[in-house]
This record gives structure tokens, C-alpha cells and sequence, in this order.
């Protein structure tokens, strides 16, 4: 009989990190999104120049934007600034963003779908159905509309994003929190005489920590795509606040001479936009309790 | 069925109706404001009264949105306040543009997707399905305007093939469709993937190599159709991801659709149109999700209507 419990502790799952360490497309997700983390983080320690600074030697006689290679590294532009400079600095607004805005809308769909998915009766039907009417809003036209009326700044930036982002959260949890709530040991609790609140601090959000962390990580790659078009739009992050999409702004009109003003900045939204993803995809393998065992 | 598509479409009318009224008071209450934008700088404020009073802004808001709402049953969105034109008009006059390049996005991604798909699933495992993979992590991960000014660099500028943007031959429509294609593929070619694969382990396609038909044959006539009847469905969904869009695309490459006429509107607080456009989107979406739920138990009978 002690080979069974043998066998049976060789049996139980690894732990989540373990699990997610194994996976390559995990690992590069993670590294990518250790490097621009590091680069917002130390951006003032590693950045080659002042990103605001436009410099005298920053651009040729005829008042072009330098080329890649030499001095500035990634080349300078338009009003002679070092882009990678501006790269850098810009990875913070992007994560700043990403973090924000992605945690308002993550609090507000949890809530709604937790209130709605546990209270159910008419509480559950009116938020739902709001829910469902936000579905319905072409998100990014709404975006574009608020940003362009306030004036934009960085915090209006997130929080309009936040408030287009947090009805899939809210559908998610929602669908969840009905399953839980139907579940015995939720009747049983109640039958103990728990009170709502009890349960659902203690017994429903642990269950559902998983799927908000799967959500949160996914959601950072939507915010951030979300906060370059708007700053790429013009209505999003103001210059000059770098942000990798207002570069692109910025610099557009001197695209065809200058491509490498739009393919940096551009080539680090989508790295950083495809980190979370790969992250949040395999957190998703790893952590959905459905989908436990199926890899 | 009857009774089910007629309840949808009663919900449907509500949600429309939710939709105006929240963009109409957001574009009320928004500190954003539309006189001052008719008038000019240099108008005294008596000239700024009159126009207020003249376009109704001086009403409560419950007046003005009633007075909206039953002009939208009678088919009339309000009028422009700049361009003094009906917005039915305008829309109508640019709905086609955007159609047609939404019909084109959707085959370009259609064809791009389940052919990645289909290829993934048949070497999968191998380095073909990797690549294909990380291919589609690249593609949900790209915003639209770099893709759309990739391509632009790349197959107007650098190699002249397609005009740089406009609007009117079918070489025009050909690179903001490759955008939309782009885009859209990676989601495509997850779920054929998937479904391919679940195919192909099914009795009746080890019956169909049993018969001795050959490799391709099999997977041609026997495992991808079955496997595309689901992503059929999918399409409904995706004309409202394309509605999310459009403004984006449209500016890129200067389509002459509903979504450059949204991005003028919104920058000169002209509150018609983009009422007007926001819910022709919200109907495209809605409509395309209603599409989806009743194409889905035709494909497959073993997803049953309730």
C-alpha cells in the first residue's frame, strides 16, 4: 500500500510556475516582457540622450531626420530627438497604460459579473444586459469619440480604455460565477448559515482568481494595441509624452522618406502586444481548470 | 425558430435603442460643444444664442433625445452641422465603399486563414504548424495601422504595384483588404486548425483512406468541409470586429467609407454624424451576431436553438 501513496505523490500536478516554465512560447512571452519592462524601469539609466532634447546635430543640413546607425542609434526624427531615447520613455506609457487602464476595466468587469452571476433575479438581469449593450458598441469609435472630446492625458487615455475593455471580463466572470453559485458547497455554506458576503469573498473570488489573471495578462495586449491607435489618431497620449504610437503620429506624414520612424515604434507595440499575448495563452492552458489535463 | 428570431430581434430594437441613448447623452453631457464649432471664434454671443436655439441645443435633453428618436423611426438621422446635409444621405452615399472592402477583408481573411489552418493541422506538430502558429500570435497582436502602413511601404511605395490610397479600381481595394486579411487570419487559422484536426481523427475519414481515396482527396473533399461549416458561423461575428475598426483603415488608405466620414466628424464635434455612424456600427454588430447564433444550428444540427 506505501507504493500507492508513492505513486500518488509522483502523480500530483506540478505547480503553476513549473508548469508554465516548461512551455517555450511561455518562456519567450516572459523574456520579452522582462526586457521592456527593464526598459521602462531603468529607461532613464539606459537611454543614450534626454528624449525631449532636440538636438543640433540631430538632423542633416537639409533638416532631415538621421538614418539608423552612428551616433543615434536608431536614427532621430523629425524635430531631431533620439528615437531610441524616445523608444524607451515610451515603454513606460505604454505599460503605464497597459497596467492602469487594464486594471480599472479588469475591477469593473469582475464586479459586474461576480454581482451579476451571484445575485442573479433582476440585480443579475440589468447589469447583464448592460453588458450586452456595451457589446454592441463599435468600441474603438466610442474610444476615438471620447478621447478626441476631453482633452487628453495620460489618465484619460486609460480611463476611456478601461471603459470600452471590461465587458468581456464581465461576461467571463459572469458565466463563471453562475456555475459556481449552483454549486453544493456554496448551499452548503448557506445552509451553515454564511452570509453573502462571506461567500462570496471566501468561497467564489478564490475560484475565480485563475481566470482573472488569464483575463488581466490577455487584457494588457488589447489595451496596449487600444492606446497606439488612439495615440497614432492623434487623440491618444499627447506629445511630448512619448508614447510608441504618437511617435508614429508624430513622424507620419514623413513616412515614406523616413520609414524607420514608423517600423520601430511599430515593431515594439506589436513585440510587446504579442509578449502578453503568449503569456496569457499559455496561463490560460495552464491555469483554466477546464481545460486541466488536456495538455 | 419563428418565435426565436422574432425575440432576437425584439432584442436587437432594445439594444439599438440603449446604444443611441447612451451615445446621446455622452455627446450631451461631454464638455465638447458643437455651436461654438458652426459659429467661429470671432461670433458675438448673441450669434452663438441663435444657432443654439436654431439647432434645438438649447432644449432639455430629454426634449432633444425624443426629438431624435422619433426622426430615427421616420428614417431621419438630423442634419449635419457643418456640411448642411442630411446624415441618411451622407451615410448612404459611403456605406457602399465600406461594404465592399468589409466583403473583401472577409474573404482576403477567410482564404488566408483556413488555408494557414488546413496546413497546420495536416503537418501538425512539425515545424510548418510552429511557424503557422506563432504566425497567428503575430497577426492578434499587430494594431491595424502598422500592418496597413507595412503594406503600404512595402507594395505602394517601395515596388509602386498599388496606389498609395484612394479609392475606385479593384487595385485600390487590394491592399487595405491584405490589412483586414492580415488581421483577421490568425483567428481563422486557430479555430480550422482545431477543427481540422478533430476532423481527420473521425471514423468516417479513416472509412475514406480505407476506400483507398488518395491524400489529397481526403482532405479536400472529406475534411475541409466539414471542418469550415463551424468558422461559417464566425463570420457574423467578424463584420462586428470590423465595424470596431473601420475608422482606422479607412484613414490609413484614404477609403473613402463611413469610417473617414466618423473621423472627420468626431474632430469637428459634428454630433449627427457620429450618432449616425455609431449606430449604423452598433446595427452592423448586432445584426452580424444575430447572423452567427442562427447560422450556427444550420451547419451543425447538434447545436439546437433555444
Amino acid at each position: 500500500m506505501t507504493d500507492a501513496t508513492v505513486t500518488g505523490a509522483a502523480h500530483r500536478p506540478d505547480g503553476v510556475w513549473v508548469r508554465l516554465l516548461r512551455r517555450k512560447l511561455a518562456l519567450l512571452g516572459m523574456a520579452l516582457v522582462g526586457l521592456i519592462v527593464g526598459a521602462a524601469v531603468f529607461a532613464p539609466w539606459i537611454a543614450p540622450y534626454d528624449p525631449f532634447e532636440q538636438h543640433f546635430d540631430g538632423l542633416t543640413l537639409f533638416g532631415e531626420p538621421l538614418k539608423p546607425g552612428g551616433a543615434y542609434l536608431l536614427g532621430t526624427d523629425l524635430l531631431g530627438r533620439d528615437l531610441l531615447s524616445r523608444l524607451l520613455y515610451g515603454a513606460r506609457t505604454s505599460l503605464i497604460i497597459g497596467v492602469v487602464a487594464n486594471g480599472i476595466a479588469l475591477i469593473i468587469g469582475t464586479l459586474i459579473g461576480l454581482t451579476a452571476g451571484f445575485f442573479q433575479g433582476w440585480i443579475g438581469a440589468v447589469l447583464m444586459r448592460f453588458t450586452d449593450l456595451m457589446m454592441a458598441f463599435p468600441a474603438l469609435l466610442l474610444a476615438i469619440t471620447l478621447a478626441a472630446i476631453f482633452q487628453p492625458s495620460l489618465w484619460i487615455v486609460a480611463f476611456v480604455i478601461a471603459m470600452v475593455n471590461w465587458v468581456q471580463t464581465a461576461r467571463v466572470i459572469y458565466t463563471e460565477t453562475t456555475a459556481l453559485t449552483a454549486r453544493d458547497f456554496i448551499a452548503a455554506e448557506r445552509t451553515l448559515g454564511a452570509g453573502s458576503a462571506r461567500i462570496l469573498f471566501k468561497h467564489i473570488l478564490p475560484h475565480l482568481v485563475p481566470l482573472i489573471i488569464v483575463w488581466g495578462t490577455l487584457g494588457i495586449s488589447t489595451t496596449v494595441l487600444l492606446e497606439a491607435t488612439l495615440s497614432y489618431l492623434g487623440v491618444g497620449v499627447q506629445p511630448p509624452t512619448p508614447s510608441w504610437g504618437n511617435i508614429i503620429f508624430e513622424n507620419q506624414t514623413y513616412f515614406q522618406a523616413a520609414p524607420w520612424l514608423v517600423f520601430f515604434p511599430g515593431a515594439a507595440i506589436v513585440t510587446l502586444a504579442l509578449a502578453f499575448n503568449l503569456v496569457g495563452d499559455a496561463l490560460r492552458d495552464v491555469l483554466d481548470p477546464t481545460l486541466r489535463g488536456s495538455d | 425558430m419563428t418565435a426565436y428570431v422574432i425575440r432576437r430581434l425584439l432584442q436587437a430594437a432594445l439594444i439599438l435603442l440603449g446604444v443611441s441613448f447612451i451615445t446621446f447623452f455622452l455627446l450631451y453631457v461631454l464638455p465638447a460643444d458643437p455651436v461654438r464649432q458652426i459659429a467661429g471664434r470671432s461670433a458675438t454671443p448673441q450669434t452663438v444664442a441663435n444657432i443654439r436655439a436654431q439647432l434645438g441645443l438649447d432644449q432639455p435633453f430629454v426634449v432633444q433625445y425624443w426629438r431624435y428618436l422619433t426622426g430615427l423611426f421616420q428614417g431621419d438621422m438630423g442634419r449635419s452641422y457643418l456640411q448642411k446635409t442630411d446624415v441618411t444621405t451622407l451615410i448612404m452615399a459611403r456605406l457602399p465603399a465600406s461594404l465592399l472592402l468589409m466583403a473583401a477583408g472577409i474573404g482576403a481573411e477567410l482564404v488566408i486563414g483556413l488555408t494557414m489552418g488546413v496546413i497546420a493541422a495536416l503537418w501538425r506538430g512539425r515545424a510548418v504548424d510552429n511557424a503557422l502558429m506563432m504566425t497567428s500570435f503575430v497577426t492578434v497582436s499587430a494594431p491595424q495601422f502598422i500592418v496597413a502602413l507595412l503594406l503600404l511601404y512595402v507594395f505602394a511605395v517601395k515596388l509602386g504595384w498599388f496606389p498609395i490610397g484612394g479609392y475606385g479600381t479593384a487595385a485600390h481595394l487590394v491592399l487595405p483588404a491584405m490589412t483586414l486579411g492580415i488581421l483577421g487570419s490568425g483567428w481563422y487559422a486557430r479555430i480550422m486548425r482545431s477543427n481540422m484536426i478533430e476532423v481527420l481523427r473521425t471514423d468516417f475519414i479513416r472509412t475514406a483512406r480505407a476506400k483507398g481515396l488518395t491524400r489529397s482527396r481526403v482532405v479536400l473533399r472529406h475534411a475541409v468541409p466539414n471542418a469550415i461549416l463551424p468558422v461559417i458561423a464566425m463570420i457574423g461575428i467578424d463584420i462586428g470586429i470590423f465595424m470596431g475598426g473601420i475608422v482606422v483603415v479607412e484613414g490609413v488608405f484614404g477609403w473613402p467609407g463611413i469610417g473617414q466620414l466618423a473621423w472627420q466628424a468626431i474632430q469637428r464635434v459634428d454630433i449627427p454624424i457620429i450618432m449616425g455612424v455609431t449606430l449604423v456600427s452598433a446595427c452592423a454588430i448586432v445584426l452580424g451576431n444575430l447572423l452567427a447564433d442562427l447560422i450556427a444550428p444550420l451547419v451543425d444540427p447538434r447545436i439546437r436553438i433555444r
